[in-house]
């Protein structure tokens, strides 16, 4: 299972009838079981590709190739939860086939079990995007996409939650993508990072990782930062690729 | 308790114009009271009541239902927007009477003709409190659940209908004591019985008792089916915003 991704070109038009671009050459490619980490400027358009790669959005030009019949599940910048239903209402009826033993132990690693019944409005943000991702792992994706779903969330519970997102992408033979300001969220989840450009967003540079996520180091994960901060510096459209040069031993 | 103290205001106030006005303008409550009796004994009272509140029923299901469904269809495609607006402020500016008489000269002195009538006087109401409602869904929960591959009930009747309730509670609000109102004109018009058609006889007759007797029963009835059915509706459906904390 592959998803290949090639937008060539995305545009709006704005109020004022100008035609803004906002994504111009976007490419690559995940493979099943891979995490893929996009780090961008903020406002480069980052939320508008996944709105694509969705297929939320078709109206561009380029080529997605997802697998067929592919079960999608996407925890969006904003929990968007329905505000009518309790957080278990929430959770089954974008997963309706979820066992219960499964959804308890979910809720219990998310720390929502006593907030089972509680509507979205009686909820924190931060608690309310753990109930979209919660809602996201209980569908049991085969494609995974994540924007931002760790903001504003306390250092002590990010470092949680990436570790539960590390085990369900262990666990399942899954494509997750993942969208984040967090260099750290990045070094430490991703097989393949992808830096994008300020806005029209330009795919900038590919840089794979080759340490298995479970075995990186604390002086690899600094040397993955060190590449990444090297590489932000020397943004500038144009700049070497590096893909296929694993960055760290 | 404050709604009993009300209610005591009313009737004194009643007492006291009746004392003045001479009993035959404006009859005691207790005469009037006397009449209703009366007529709920002979069977008269629950014969009309009955033939109204029926009316209403059909009348206002039928509203709400084609105006819903033509609401949601006008706020969610431009070309029927475009298309219906003209009809719906035709039909929004249209006089009751003209709609009545119409339907009676059209289709006859039916049932059909009356309940289609009081229906058309409704309708459009009901379509733009609907079409409001469907131009203010959220796009944000229609993508999730698109992602979520909700199926087509599902969406329906998690995503859509509780965003339209509170728009289709106004509308049965606003549409039903707009049918309280024309459904009397109505019957007073081409019905042989009913609460309008025996306020007509009233009026012909000069009775003022029998005329008041109708006219608070009926209004009774509308207070209960507000207070019964109404509004535990409006706050069923709001259920989830009184709670948030």
């Amino acid at each position: 299972m592959r998803l290949d991704v090639n937008i060539i070109s995305k545009s709006f038009t704005s109020a004022a009838d100008k035609r803004h671009e906002v994504l111009a050459g976007i490419e690559f490619t995940l493979y099943s079981g891979e995490i893929g980490v996009v780090v961008g400027p903020s406002g480069c358009g980052k939320s508008t590709m996944l709105r694509i790669l969705a297929g939320l959005d078709q109206d561009f030009e380029g080529q997605i190739s997802r697998p067929r019949k592919a079960r999608l599940a996407m925890v969006f910048q904003e929990p968007r939860l329905l505000p009518w239903r309790s957080v278990e209402d929430n959770v089954r009826l974008a997963a309706p086939d979820a066992e219960e033993a499964k959804l308890a132990a979910l809720f219990a690693v998310l720390e929502l079990t006593a907030h089972r019944d509680h509507f979205p409005g009686e909820l924190s943000l931060g608690l309310a995007r753990r109930v979209a991702l919660a809602r996201a792992f209980a569908v049991e994706p085969d494609f995974l996409i994540l924007d931002e779903p760790l903001a504003s969330l306390d250092d002590a519970l990010a470092h949680r939650l990436r570790e539960e997102i590390a085990a369900l992408a262990a666990n399942r033979p899954m494509i997750t993508l993942l969208v984040t300001h967090s260099i750290d969220d990045a070094v430490h989840l991703g097989d393949r990072l992808f830096l994008l450009s300020s806005r029209p967003a330009r795919l900038l540079h590919r840089m794979p990782v080759a340490t298995p996520r479970g075995e990186r180091s604390a002086a690899v994960i600094a040397a993955l930062k060190a590449d990444l901060a090297r590489l932000d510096l020397a943004n500038t459209p144009g700049s070497a690729d590096l893909d296929g040069e694993p960055q760290s031993k | 308790m404050l709604r009993l103290l009300s209610f005591v205001m009313f009737l004194a106030t009643w007492w006291i114009a009746a004392l003045l006005a001479g009993s035959a303008k404006l009859p005691l409550p207790s005469a009037v009271l006397a009449v209703a009796v009366a007529e709920a004994r002979s069977g008269a009272l629950l014969l009309h009541l009955g033939a109204t509140l029926g009316r209403v029923t059909l009348a206002f299901t039928l509203a709400m239902a084609l105006g819903s469904a033509i609401g949601y269809m006008m706020g969610r495609i431009r070309l029927a927007d475009r298309l219906g607006d003209p009809w719906l402020i035709l039909l929004l500016n249209l006089p009751a009477l003209v709609v009545i008489v119409l339907a009676y000269i059209w289709a006859g002195l039916t049932e059909v003709a009356a309940i289609s009538a009081i229906a058309i006087n409704k309708l459009p109401t009901a379509v733009v409190t609907l079409r409001e409602g469907t131009r203010a869904l959220d796009p944000a929960l229609d993508e999730m659940a698109t992602v979520f591959a909700f199926p087509r009930w599902r969406r329906f009747r998690h995503v859509l209908l509780p965003q339209l309730a509170p728009y289709i509670a106004a509308a049965a609000r606003s549409g039903l004591s707009l049918v309280w109102k024309i459904v009397l004109v109505a019957e007073l018009l081409g019905r042989p019985n009913g609460v309008g058609f025996e306020i007509g006889i009233a009026f012909q007759l000069f009775d003022i008792p029998l005329l008041l007797a109708y006219s608070l029963t009926f209004a009774a009835v509308v207070l209960v089916i507000e207070t019964l059915l109404v509004q535990p509706f409006e706050l069923r459906t709001s259920r989830w915003r009184l709670r948030a904390a």
